[in-house]
């Protein structure tokens, strides 16, 4: 038993675990769902289509987490992406109104809503201490509000041209797929090898060290959530054109606040900053989608799905926590 | 220049769109005129079993659907996210005990999120069990893309919210959203006196079938002379509708409360009893509570309906499809009777949950009682 | 470490150092009456209040948290349980609310404890820790139910959230949820202000690190904390139950509004500082708006806006003023 158990032991608590642990937690996921796969005979989710359709489930959340990642690296928190993809996918939809040369300012429209909303964001937080969480809560009840003042139900167009943003294909891979995994290695590459990826982490892990080091942390804060509000806008867009028009209430729906706070976390990135990256938001986002399949094949319902998914993401995150050695509070 | 002006453009019909784009959606004249027939039409069909009658006099041919063996049928649902669909989805599955035919069942919640559903209904097609297809779709524009591609593939019968397509064999459904807000408004008309106060409470905005309620319902109150004090969202939250009945009553006299859904009527009517006024003339649903509290006071009320039993029709069309019989379609419109205080007794029944519907055409099922949470 | 009552400084006038909430609440009140006098008729202010007490309470008990330097999500959906298993467990029989009351504490002390020592032992952050608790409870209430409510809750149980005194001296009628909310204020007050829990637990929000050293008993006191909390969602819970009657959202978002009232009374994030009467005060104060606005015919969205607006207004303004008096 020992022999099995020791090398087991001795890989959990070495740093290269922690490094992978949401790695190792998404072949879990994968491995279960193959086993219930094969368990209940049910064979044929186990194509390379139903892989693609796996993933393709997690664009919105996995666009709206790239950019929460940003967020919570710096030590912050974005409680507001989910009503600002709401206003964002209604903003898309509105100005498209079924015109097709109008993709291009809708796309732009709300590109500037997503900057404005990430520079308030990121003003309030960085100039005038405003806790985070309160900061962006207050923002999302302003969005919200101002949204739902004004449209109550699905409005605007979205042309059929600009669907295949959602429903188009290269090669079997949906285009949002692939532009996720995009923005995912361009994450990657700012983080691990510019100037800007090297400030964040250092504003995140140690706020006054960066400071003394001359960076000038109020603009790092401001861009890391100019970056998070823009990827939100951009699940807005996708949504929209998921959805043939926007409506007020999708963000709301998806809980993407929440939810990508969840991945972000189960991904190894840790709530008072500094630490974790891309790769391991990514891997979250596929264990919550891997466990949405795995629920759906078997037919687990509803309601026990949401006990245990509420276990898993704490479960997930004390996998790291716990021998951290610091305080939680 | 000119595309910057049609992007301002754009967002002022954005604004403007409450007041114009809804009114044209949800107003529709000849929707209402068709309701308002449907309502008083007499409904094809065995008599005494609402969920097997139709109001629309077309048939659709099945026959190349013929399954032999027992089929498997998949079913995609928004949600079981409130009482009504809970009893909804009792019926559905005692329904299914009855059919031979069906042999497996699978069930995808979309736990009320478009997004989720699109992705179910991929999930379903991706695995190629399914021999038909049953969607209950959580808004009607979101699921159309689904749905028309998942009719190619294989038969699809839509109910309750329907999707902008005829592709499917058949969209059960029953009067609808219009109806209700007729049957109410016109009880409300015909029990106040002119130039009375009515209250109007709704659940939540931006569903098709509770704003084509309001607007029915609104429609008739206001041509009826009826002075309307207000018209409030409750989120179907008891304590909020509560809360927004007592605000009123500070204000000034109620004689008649309007809701679009039954859930939180109770709630409503606590706040005339705790505060010591007279209980004006009310429009609820067929929930249970509300049924006995009704009975109980002796309210001058109604309970305007949208069965569950349309739950168990699904089922039947999906049988009768697999079996190659024609079925009522492309629409299937089924009779949507309201409770009044001549059929009160025959619903009231005291060891059932206090939001079970009771229109649910489901008192005859082996189950019940127990399966539906009764005692 | 702000144990202490803040101390004096000179040069600032005593009205300076009273926490401008109460200031905000009293011009709030005096505009309402101004809409709408009849809110100054005891059925008016009286309805006010015991409407208010479950986020009172439930804003007075989250402090304990918040005070200790977390938050706790899990609040809302525990109301909702104890709601739904209260009528699950009642199933309209009288004689069942006493047993099914203790039952329901029972469960508060429970999913304290697990919130408390899941951040403590496990170490997970407190926001990660409720957040899983908040879904979990929310499956487990549905589960219980079947998603739909199954019973009623009995008059008895209904005592506490819907009945009232009338013919008092004076204040002409008393809601029992009005004495409710005194009495839990009260007691929670005096737990925090007059106990040594109260001052562990804000040199645990202060500074853990120190507050260990010092010889604090950081797992005891984080999890009274959470247990506090817990324990007055029940009580909330149980108001809100009573008022309206069963439903499975009622609990919905009050955990936000609760971490709301806390910071318009002026508790700071993260811990350290905060008083149970300021935040009593800052969950009369929102409601206060909220029935300002409603009175003004405001429609439900731009009430969320003016709320997102004051919550900026009052962090920005306690952090300007920290920064004023530090420099």
């Amino acid at each position: 038993m020992s022999i099995v158990i020791a090398p087991l032991k001795r890989m959990f608590e070495s740093r290269r675990f922690e490094r992978n642990a949401a790695f190792y937690l998404l072949l879990l996921a994968g491995l279960g769902y193959v086993l219930i796969a094969v368990a209940t005979g049910q064979m044929q989710y186990l194509t390379l289509d139903n892989l693609v359709s796996i993933l393709g489930r997690t664009v919105a959340l996995g666009i709206t987490a790239i950019g929460q990642t940003f967020a919570i690296l710096i030590a912050s928190i974005d409680l507001s992406v989910a009503s600002l993809i709401s206003a964002a996918s209604v903003l898309a939809s509105v100005v498209m109104n079924g015109d097709p040369g109008m993709i291009v300012p809708a796309i732009l429209a709300v590109a500037v809503l997503g900057a404005v909303v990430g520079l308030i964001n990121g003003v309030l937080i960085a100039y005038f201490d405003v806790n985070p969480l309160i900061a962006t809560l207050a923002m999302s009840l302003i969005i919200q509000g101002i949204l739902s003042a004004f449209v109550t139900n699905f409005a605007g167009d979205v042309p059929e041209g600009f669907q295949v943003f959602a429903y188009g294909t290269f090669a079997g891979v949906p285009y949002a797929l692939i532009l996720m995994l995009l923005l995912a290695l361009g994450a990657w590459f700012v983080l691990r090898h510019t100037r800007f990826g090297a400030n964040i982490y250092s504003v995140g892990g140690n706020p006054a060290a960066a400071r003394s080091a001359g960076i000038r942390t109020s603009r790092v804060i401001i861009s890391a959530h100019l970056i998070c509000s823009l990827c939100a806008a951009l699940a807005g867009i996708y949504l929209a054109s998921r959805l043939r028009a926007g409506a007020p209430w999708i963000g709301a729906d998806g809980v993407y606040d929440l939810e990508s706070i969840a991945v972000v976390v189960i991904g190894g990135t840790v709530l008072s900053g500094g630490r974790g990256g891309i790769w391991g938001t990514m891997a979250g986002v596929m264990i919550f989608s891997l466990l949405d399949s795995i629920f759906n094949l078997t037919g687990v319902d509803a309601f026990v799905k949401q006990v245990l998914r509420g276990v898993i993401i704490v479960g997930a995150v004390a996998l790291y926590s716990y021998r951290s050695g610091r305080i939680a509070a | 220049m000119k595309k910057i002006t049609k992007v301002v453009a754009g967002a002022l019909v954005a604004l403007a769109l409450p007041s114009l784009g809804l009114a044209q959606n949800y107003d529709d004249p000849a929707e209402f005129a068709k309701s308002l027939a449907q309502l008083s039409a007499t409904p094809m069909g065995p008599e005494g079993e609402p969920w097997l009658q139709y109001l629309e006099d077309s048939m659709v041919d099945t026959s190349q659907y013929a399954k032999d063996g027992p089929a498997t049928v998949c079913f995609s649902n928004a949600g079981v996210n409130n009482a009504w669909r809970v009893v909804g989805y009792t019926n559905m599955t005692e329904e299914l005990a009855l059919h031979d035919n069906i042999g497996e069942f699978i069930h995808l919640d979309a736990e009320g999120s478009d997004d989720k559903q699109i992705a179910d209904i991929d999930d379903l097609l991706a695995g190629g069990k399914c021999d038909l297809l049953i969607v209950s779709p959580n808004t009607t524009a979101a699921l159309t893309p689904a749905v028309e591609k998942a009719c190619e593939q294989l038969p699809v019968i839509v109910f309750d919210r329907g999707v902008n397509t005829d592709c499917p064999v058949s969209f059960v459904h029953p009067v609808g959203g219009y109806g209700f807000g007729i049957q109410g408004g016109q009880f409300v008309a015909d029990n106040t006196p002119k130039g009375g106060n009515v209250l109007m409470l709704r659940i939540l905005p931006g569903v098709d079938v509770l704003e084509t309620r309001y607007s029915a319902g609104r429609h008739i109150m206001e041509d009826a002379g009826l002075n309307i004090v207000g018209a409030e969202f409750t989120d179907g939250d008891n304590a909020k509708t509560k809360s927004i009945v007592e605000d009123y009553l500070q204000r000034g006299d109620i004689d008649a409360v309007w809701m679009d859904a039954g859930a939180t009527a109770v709630a409503a009517i606590e706040a005339f009893e705790d505060g010591g006024y007279d209980i004006p003339v009310f429009v609820g649903e067929d929930q249970q509570d509300f049924l006995q509290k009704w009975d109980a006071l002796g309210l001058t009320a109604i309970a305007p309906t949208y069965p569950t039993y349309q739950w168990r029709t699904a089922i039947i069309a999906a049988s009768r499809v697999l079996k190659g019989e024609a079925i009522p379609g492309p629409e299937w419109v089924l009779p949507q009777p309201a409770i009044t205080q001549d059929t009160l007794a025959d619903y009231i029944d005291v060891t059932m949950p206090p939001l079970h519907y009771a229109m649910c055409g489901c008192e005859g099922m082996a189950n019940y009682p127990q399966a539906w949470g009764g005692k | 470490m702000s144990l202490a009552p803040a101390s004096e400084k000179p040069g600032r006038s005593r009205w300076a150092q009273i926490n401008p909430v109460y200031f905000v609440l009293l011009a709030l009140l005096v505009l309402i009456v101004l809409q709408n006098p009849r809110f100054a008729e005891p059925t008016g202010y009286m309805n006010f209040l015991k409407r208010a007490a479950p986020l009172a309470i439930l804003a007075a008990g989250q402090l304990y948290v918040i005070v200790s330097g977390g938050f706790d999500l899990s609040a809302g959906s525990l109301i909702t349980l104890v709601v739904v298993g209260s009528s699950m467990l009642t199933n309209n029989d009288p004689n069942a609310t006493a047993w099914v009351i203790a039952v329901m504490y029972a469960i508060g002390v429970v999913v304290g404890c697990v919130n408390g020592l899941v951040v403590t032992v496990l170490r997970v952050p407190s926001l990660i820790a409720t957040l899983g608790m908040m879904i979990s409870l929310g499956g487990l209430s549905m589960m219980w139910s079947g998603g739909s409510p199954r019973g009623y809750l009995p008059d008895t149980f209904r005592f506490f959230g819907r009945a009232l005194i009338r013919d008092v001296p004076v204040i002409g009628l008393l809601p029992i949820a009005v004495i409710v909310m005194v009495v839990s204020g009260l007691l929670l007050w005096l737990l925090m202000s007059r106990t040594n829990l109260g001052r562990m637990i804000h040199a645990l929000g202060d500074n853990p690190r120190a507050a260990q050293l010092a010889g604090v008993p950081v797992l005891p006191v984080r999890l009274s904390a959470f247990v506090v909390s817990s324990l007055s969602a029940v009580t909330a819970g149980i108001l809100l139950g009573g008022f309206a009657g069963v439903s499975t959202d009622v609990g919905t978002g009050y955990e936000l509004q609760a971490i709301t009232a806390a910071v318009l009374g002026g508790a700071q994030l993260l811990g350290g500082r905060g008083s149970v009467p300021a935040a009593i005060a800052g969950a009369l104060t929102l409601q206060a708006i909220f029935t300002l606005l409603n009175f003004m015919g405001f429609p439900q969205p731009l009430r969320q806006v003016v709320q997102g607006l004051i919550l900026i207004a009052a962090v920005g303004l306690a952090a300007y003023r920290k920064k004023q008096g530090a420099g």
